[in-house]
């Protein structure tokens, strides 16, 4: 699974919309259609793959810390608007931590990550049943080398949408 | 596994021979520092009937690999011999094994009869020309025969060191296969060389950290079975599981059994914050031992049950802390550089050992429970998660490899640093729990 994506929905909306059937988190992705705006798909505001790929995801934290940058707190405020625009959506946020530190250190680590990103939403208006963590530790790193580009992709919180009403 | 195995003191008659009950000049004093392995023989054990030749060969084998494998005794070549032992009451030439310079001697003889498999030997000292404690017998299954080696080791061992022994002992620990991103584990048990690997669980969930109950029947871990970490206890003969309910939060890990079996201690995170708890299993009931908000982790209780090691950053860095089990004032007890984690205390009360982790490298260390005589017995990209021997002389620990290939490994080293080599299993492997000694 690729990073953030960054492919802004100008035009190839045929191309994007098969793009994103490949990720497996992405709740209602709609395959088919063409032309137009395809619902589910990253140009639908409404769609988790907008959410995902436009909106962003997941932030990402310095070596054993959990505190959020303004980049992470940006990301964050976009992320609680669009929660709150679609409040069908629930989500759960997963915390991770790199290889650097002990399994059951990075645990905690890892669910102190979720629960900063799970207050700072809430600070922000969305509703605390709406948003679930769990913590993966080191168990579930993205990025698989031993340097700090990766580890610092690995050092993440990533807000994954699980329900909705809508298909 | 076997059920039951009888171990009979049996007076050997051999009558030109004395019997001596102390232990003769040969001795090996592990806390001296050993330099210089002691050489010794196991002349192939003689099979009492054909059925029992190749138990013979194979358990002959096992005891002299369980020896080699403490890197304390070093083993004299068949091809050296003199004498050939081809009756087991025949008198031993020990000039022929001074020739060779075996200080050590083993001979045994093995028996099958249907199922049953009994193992007699003795354990001489060469150069006094006298047997070292008494001939003793073992019997059991024969498809237990790995463990009458184990068990005629752990006598050679005991009686030429002083010490106790631990290769009839088992190790729990995380089988691992694929790669770091898509990595698979299975809890899996094992004898403590690496045979026998036996799965308990399958690789649907993640599971972490397995602990050995102090009897060895049981194990505690932790799984992603319900999507968030919980802890399980698992009855290692039945294979039979079940969750541990603790205090409301979204997860509970790093559970240990206290020394006398009736307690837990474990970790349990609420609003993002891990704190460490106690449960009577007896009642289900929780008490939490630690209020902060710093991560506190990995405990360990003292052999008598009164203290409890653990990890926590209150300081700002994941250091080691040792206070009351019933919780109250904690005394730090790491002051080096570096970071700190997964104290475990050794069987005999003595040390604790622990991970470290320093300028981008990793450790296993050893230290006195004051903290005193930090030494370092490892150094690699990463090693961590260290459990003791049962007689408190070996750890075996995780080493991870680096890169995208990284792989995970079981390793053992000697408390003295020395002797560091892999515990082979079938996959990878992490997390080890070493059993205690097998009745």
């Amino acid at each position: 699974m690729n990073l953030l994506s960054k492919v802004a929905a100008i035009g190839a909306l045929t191309l994007i919309a098969a793009c994103s059937n490949n990720d497996p988190s992405a709740l209602g992705g709609g395959a088919g259609g063409s032309g137009t705006l395809v619902p589910g798909s990253p140009s639908d505001p409404r769609s988790p793959a907008y959410f995902q790929q436009t909106v962003g995801d997941r932030v990402l934290f310095l070596v054993d810390q959990s505190t959020l940058s303004p980049q992470a707190q940006t990301i964050l405020q976009g992320q609680a608007d669009w929660l709150l625009a679609n409040p069908d959506f629930v989500a759960k946020i997963e915390g991770h931590a790199d290889e650097q530190g002990t399994r059951e250190y990075n645990l905690a680590l890892g669910a102190r990550r979720a629960n900063a990103a799970r207050e700072y939403l809430i600070s922000r208006g969305v509703a605390g049943n709406r948003l679930t963590t769990v913590s993966y530790g080191k168990e579930r790193p993205i990025e698989i080398c031993s340097t700090e580009e990766c580890y610092s992709k690995n050092r993440r919180a990533v807000t994954v949408l699980t329900g909705s009403t809508l298909g | 596994m076997m059920k039951l195995l009888t171990s009979l003191l049996v007076g050997l008659t051999f009558l030109s021979a004395p019997v001596y009950a102390q232990s003769g000049p040969l001795r090996l004093e592990i806390d001296e520092g050993i330099i210089e392995p002691m050489p010794f023989a196991v002349p192939s054990f003689v099979p009492d009937n054909p059925e029992a030749a190749q138990y013979a060969q194979d358990i002959s084998r096992v005891i002299v690999s369980d020896l080699t494998g403490t890197g304390l005794f070093r083993e004299i070549s068949s091809d050296a011999f003199i004498s050939r032992v081809s009756s087991f009451d025949a008198p031993v030439q020990f000039a022929d094994w001074k020739a060779i310079n075996a200080q050590a001697l083993v001979t045994g003889a093995v028996n099958v009869s249907g199922k049953r498999l009994t193992v007699r030997f003795r354990v001489w000292d060469v150069f006094s020309g006298q047997e070292l404690g008494n001939g003793l017998q073992f019997a059991g299954t024969t498809d237990g025969w790995r463990r009458m080696a184990h068990k005629v080791s752990d006598q050679v061992y005991s009686r030429i060191t002083g010490e106790g022994a631990y290769f009839d002992s088992r190790v729990a620990f995380v089988s691992e296969s694929g790669p770091k991103d898509q990595r698979r584990k299975r809890l899996a048990i094992m004898d403590y060389d690496g045979a026998n690997v036996q799965y308990l669980t399958d690789s649907a969930a993640i599971v972490l950290a397995p602990r050995f109950s102090p009897t060895g029947d049981q194990l505690l871990y932790t799984s992603y079975e319900t999507g968030q970490p919980r802890i399980y206890v698992l009855d290692v003969g039945r294979v039979k599981r079940q969750e541990l309910k603790t205090q409301e939060g979204t997860m509970s890990f790093s559970p240990r059994f206290s020394p006398d079996g009736r307690s837990i201690v474990y970790s349990l995170t609420q609003g993002g914050n891990t704190d460490l708890w106690k449960m009577d299993l007896a009642s289900g009931q929780s008490v939490r031992l630690t209020n902060t908000p710093a991560i506190e982790t990995a405990p360990s209780y003292s052999p008598d049950g009164s203290r409890i090691v653990f990890e926590s950053d209150r300081s700002g860095t994941p250091q080691l802390y040792i206070m009351p089990a019933n919780g109250g004032e904690a005394t730090r007890i790491s002051f080096g550089q570096g970071r700190y984690g997964t104290p475990v205390w050794s069987p005999r009360g003595d040390l604790i050992a622990y991970t470290k982790q320093n300028k981008g490298r990793f450790h296993i260390g050893v230290m006195r429970t004051d903290g005193s005589e930090e030494r370092l017995l490892t150094a690699s990209f990463l090693d961590e998660g260290p459990t003791w021997s049962p007689n408190g002389r070996v750890i075996m620990f995780t080493r991870e490899t680096q890169g995208a290939s990284g792989r995970s490994t079981l390793y053992s080293v000697d408390i003295s640093g020395r002797n560091l080599r892999p515990v082979r299993t079938p996959d990878g492997g992490s997390d080890p729990s070493w059993g205690p000694l097998q009745n």
